[in-house]
């Protein structure tokens, strides 16, 4: 076990909830049929310390992947395999006028080729997967096209071929011919009344609509805005008529990819009874099967989906790409087909976040409390609608108490990939618009910009922009953190340097795990869950039946199981896992407790009443019998009954009901006024994570998603030239930060236990990409007094600030 | 009598009237009485004789599991909002 990372202060909350340290206290998590809000309180209040809880042990999948050992998707062969590949569209926006793939299908090697045609129509179905609405009619088109291609990359064709050379050489033999369109490449573009349409059944529908029917808004024609919403409350007209200051700016980011190392892939192989399996890399092996029946129109009970390691998702692996087109082409070839994407298929083809466009108008007073606040928005969804829009709106400003407010937030599909979820979707881009605003209104109101956030903080009990309000939340600890902590304490001296904070909310999910705790007989335990591991959940999932069951957590194994071999589970995504998953886990081990009490009980022929358990190890009430150790117990399984399974299957509730998030950023730059280079001097986070399970893989969730708001702030984008071509679908180009980009990221871990959970626990994997950008922003600003209101900000963007700021001084120094 | 805080967009069906008392022992009911106050408010939130799947439901502060079966009580505050996705 290693010692806690010198960057990491583990942080208790203002409110005093028991500290994570070394201990062996078992009580508030041995009680056994308590529930769960009474087992929280035990532990939020109980003595404090755990036994394995708060340690760092080696995660059970580490030496695997370090020597190279773990199986990811593209490992995956079976006997017979072919290779497909997809036959994607060179233009943005085009008509399909034919298809002919007779060369491509006569070709040697080749054994299979599929158009849209071979796929079947599933018009007006939606698919519920967690808690995402999916319109498969627009998730089918997306796999693949039909009569019209709606960006470059748009998938056309596909081929299953002895090898992937002969596949790419059969693809080279599909005729296509297009009748070309104008491509409608923008948010601003689209939302304008004689812009080309691209769906023309699309109306504009208002509330939650995002993918499905609801109500008409404005008049009965196509256009590309699918969707509509709003949150009002208060006055703004009197809001703003009682501020002092108001900032009213318009801002613009980029669509940006998750940049996962791990391109998507798919095996598919029919067994003889008619069932498939698909072997692949996904965030939810549920997920794709719910999905891959539904635009196959099969049942989902014929089809099995065992997930691969993965080599990343953020978001990007909750949809399906390969899978229905890998099943397609393994049942007309009658072999397996596997299909791995290249990296520009990756970027061309796959879903990244969406560009945006913010109008924000907030008003402070004097004691810099904000009094009215309009924010108004539109996101890309790219060629079919769905992008992260609602949630945006529903994070607006959420981490500030404001009376008078208004939020729209409009969805709008362009020529360009559909987007897909992007840890947290829709909160960075709205708090980069409103966190720099906020900047601004703090220094004209000469306020310390973490006071300031604090002066407005929201705290339990007020309401979200949505309206419910806030749980017990960690808000006010994390800013007094980093106020508190040694980087935002330090003097930043030097030339074109400057500091800059930013706060960020994300809901977190609940939604449905199930999870198996078998006790072997050697005492040994396996932890069964079906949820993919992105970020050292496993390693929690073992820990927490290590805690509960009082043995060492090199004796508990965790594994993660296919469709068919574990209860449901919701996708991997929405921080949800150590939250339900781990809950589902300890209820598990809870579960195999209470049998093996029963056993205890039976060996010493008592009841189960006169049987207690601390630490591992079982006790009789009173005296009389030497203690046993689950070990011991676990030995005498046969005996006693049979084996010992503890199970559990759960729904945490919908998203936004669990834990939610808040982080704050604090970051360092030095501008180069040259050449409007930023460079990353120092960059500290602060997260409220409820409980640190295992405090390294805490940190790495936040180091990580700090890092790639580094990257959405100063480099990554989108270049598409003006036929709405994809120019930088590489790596080289598409620029994303490394390790030679970035300091040691530090963390700040605050715990204010979330008090719906046994644990306190809160998820982590999202929020802390919230902050970064207006923190970079804010930072540029103070280093060379410009303010940056587009993403990225790319030297080349930076330095056109810095000269115009030169040309505005310098007529103003002729003028006077 | 329990509260529904109308969503914005929502507010052009109830004249602008932002929080309406309803009557219901669960989330049904409700949306059966807002429909008797409000006729065409069920449409709104209904689609085939269940929320609607890109609806959420906050019930005093807790997200609702189990769509118009969701138990209401007396002194409940009611909100219809986005169901929302995470990555």
């Amino acid at each position: 076990m290693s010692e806690p990372s010198s960057q990491t202060r583990l942080l208790g909350s203002a409110e005093a909830p028991p500290s994570v340290s070394e201990g062996s206290s078992q009580s508030g998590l041995l009680a056994p049929a308590a529930t769960v809000s009474a087992r929280a309180a035990e532990v939020n209040e109980g003595p404090s310390g755990f036994r394995v809880i708060g340690t760092r042990p080696i995660r059970h999948d580490g030496e695997d992947k370090v020597r190279g050992r773990a199986k990811y998707g593209a490992d995956y062969a079976l006997a017979g395999m072919l290779h497909g590949k997809v036959l994607r569209s060179p233009h943005a926006h085009a008509r399909i006028k034919s298809i002919n793939t007779e060369k491509a299908a006569q070709y040697p090697g080749v054994f299979a080729v599929l158009t849209g045609a071979n796929l079947p129509e599933v018009k007006g179905a939606m698919a519920q997967v967690g808690e995402l609405v999916v319109n498969t009619h627009y998730l089918s088109l997306n796999i693949m096209a039909r009569d019209k291609v709606l960006y470059d990359g748009h998938a056309v064709a596909a081929v299953a071929a002895i090898n992937r050379h002969v596949a790419e050489e059969a693809l080279a033999l599909i005729e296509v011919e297009y009748e070309v369109l104008t491509p409608v490449m923008t948010a601003e573009a689209a939302m304008r009344p004689d812009a080309a349409v691209l769906l023309p059944e699309l109306r504009q529908m208002r509330m939650a609509s995002r993918v499905d029917p609801g109500k008409l808004e404005g008049p009965d024609e196509p256009g590309n805005v699918a969707g509509h919403i709003q949150f009002q409350r208060g006055d703004l007209a009197a809001g703003f008529k009682a501020a002092d200051f108001v900032v009213e700016r318009e801002y613009h980011t980029e669509a940006v990819h998750q940049g996962y190392i791990e391109p998507q892939n798919a095996l598919a192989a029919w067994d003889a009874d008619d069932h498939v399996t698909i072997y692949c890399s996904t965030q939810g092996s549920f997920n794709v099967r719910t999905l891959t029946a539904a635009v196959l129109t099969m049942p989902e009970g014929r089809i099995r989906v065992v997930p691969a390691e993965i080599g990343g998702g953020f978001g990007g692996k909750t949809t399906v790409y390969l899978e229905p087109l890998a099943v397609l082409l393994a049942k007309k070839a009658g072999r397996p087909v596997k299909m791995v994407m290249t990296r520009a298929e990756v970027l061309r083809a796959t879903g990244p976040t969406s560009g945006t466009r913010f109008r924000v108008k907030i008003g402070v007073n004097r004691d810099g409390r904000i009094t009215a606040a309009e924010v108004w928005m539109a996101y890309e969804a790219g060629a079919f609608p769905g992008s992260p829009f609602a949630p945006a709106a529903m994070t607006t400003l959420a981490p500030y108490n404001i009376e008078n407010l208004q939020i729209d937030a409009f969805d709008v599909v362009v020529n360009r990939p559909k987007v897909a979820a992007y840890r947290a979707p829709g909160s960075p881009a709205s708090a980069f618009a409103c966190e720099a605003a906020l900047s601004e209104l703090a220094e004209y109101a000469g306020i310390d910009p973490i006071e300031f956030r604090l002066r407005n903080a929201a705290r339990e009990g007020l309401p979200m922009p949505a309206g419910p309000p806030f749980k017990k939340i960690g808000f006010v600890e994390t800013l007094a953190a980093m106020r508190d902590g040694e980087h935002y304490s330090s003097k930043l001296s030097g030339k074109c340097r400057g500091r800059g904070v930013a706060a960020g909310f994300w809901f977190n999910g609940g939604l449905q795990s199930s999870a198996d705790v078998n006790i072997h007989t050697d005492g040994t335990v396996s932890v069964v869950t079906g949820s993919v591991d992105i970020g050292g959940s496993r390693a929690a999932m073992a820990m927490i039946a290590a805690e509960v069951l009082g043995v060492p957590v090199r004796d508990v194994r965790p594994m993660v199981a296919d469709t068919d071999a574990i209860g449901h589970n919701d996708v991997t995504g929405g921080s949800r896992i150590t939250l339900a998953t781990g809950l589902a886990v300890f209820n598990a081990a809870h579960d195999a407790l209470r049998e093996l009490k029963l056993r205890a009980a039976r060996l010493w022929d008592k009841t189960p009443e006169e049987v207690e358990f601390d630490a591992g190890v079982f006790r009789a009430r009173g005296n009389g019998v030497p203690p046993l150790a689950l070990s011991q117990v676990a030995a005498k399984l046969i005996a006693t009954g049979g084996p010992v399974t503890g199970r559990a299957s759960l729904n945490a509730g919908a998203v936004g009901a669990v834990g939610n998030a808040f982080a704050v950023v604090c970051v360092d730059v030095e501008v180069d006024p040259d050449t409007g280079k930023v460079r990353i001097l120092r960059a500290t986070i602060a997260q409220d994570v409820g409980r640190a399970i295992h405090p390294s893989y805490v940190e790495g969730q936040m180091q990580g998603a700090l890092a790639q708001g580094v990257g959405w702030a100063l480099n990554e984008e989108y270049y598409y030239d003006d036929r709405g071509v994809l120019r930088n679908s590489g790596l080289l180009d598409y620029r994303m930060p490394t390790c030679l980009d970035l300091p040691m990221l530090e963390t700040l871990i605050v715990e204010v236990p979330n008090p719906g959970h046994p644990l306190g626990v809160r998820g982590v994997g999202e929020v802390g990409i919230v902050p970064p950008m207006a923190a970079v922003a804010e930072a540029i600003y103070q280093a060379v007094g410009v303010r940056m209101t587009e993403l990225p900000m790319t030297p080349a963007k930076v330095l056109k600030a810095i000269l115009e700021k030169r040309a505005g001084e310098g007529e103003s120094a002729a003028a006077s | 009598m329990a509260i529904v805080v109308v969503p914005a967009l929502l507010r052009k069906l109830t004249d602008g009237v932002e929080r309406v008392p309803v009557t219901g022992r669960n989330l049904g009911q409700v949306i059966e009485d807002l429909e008797r106050q409000f006729p065409g408010f069920r449409e709104q939130l209904v689609q085939n004789g269940e929320m609607k799947p890109s609806i959420a439901v906050s019930i005093d502060g807790e997200m609702g599991t189990g769509g118009l079966l969701d138990r209401v009580k007396d002194s409940s505050e009611i909100f219809f909002i986005p169901a929302i996705g995470g990555g």
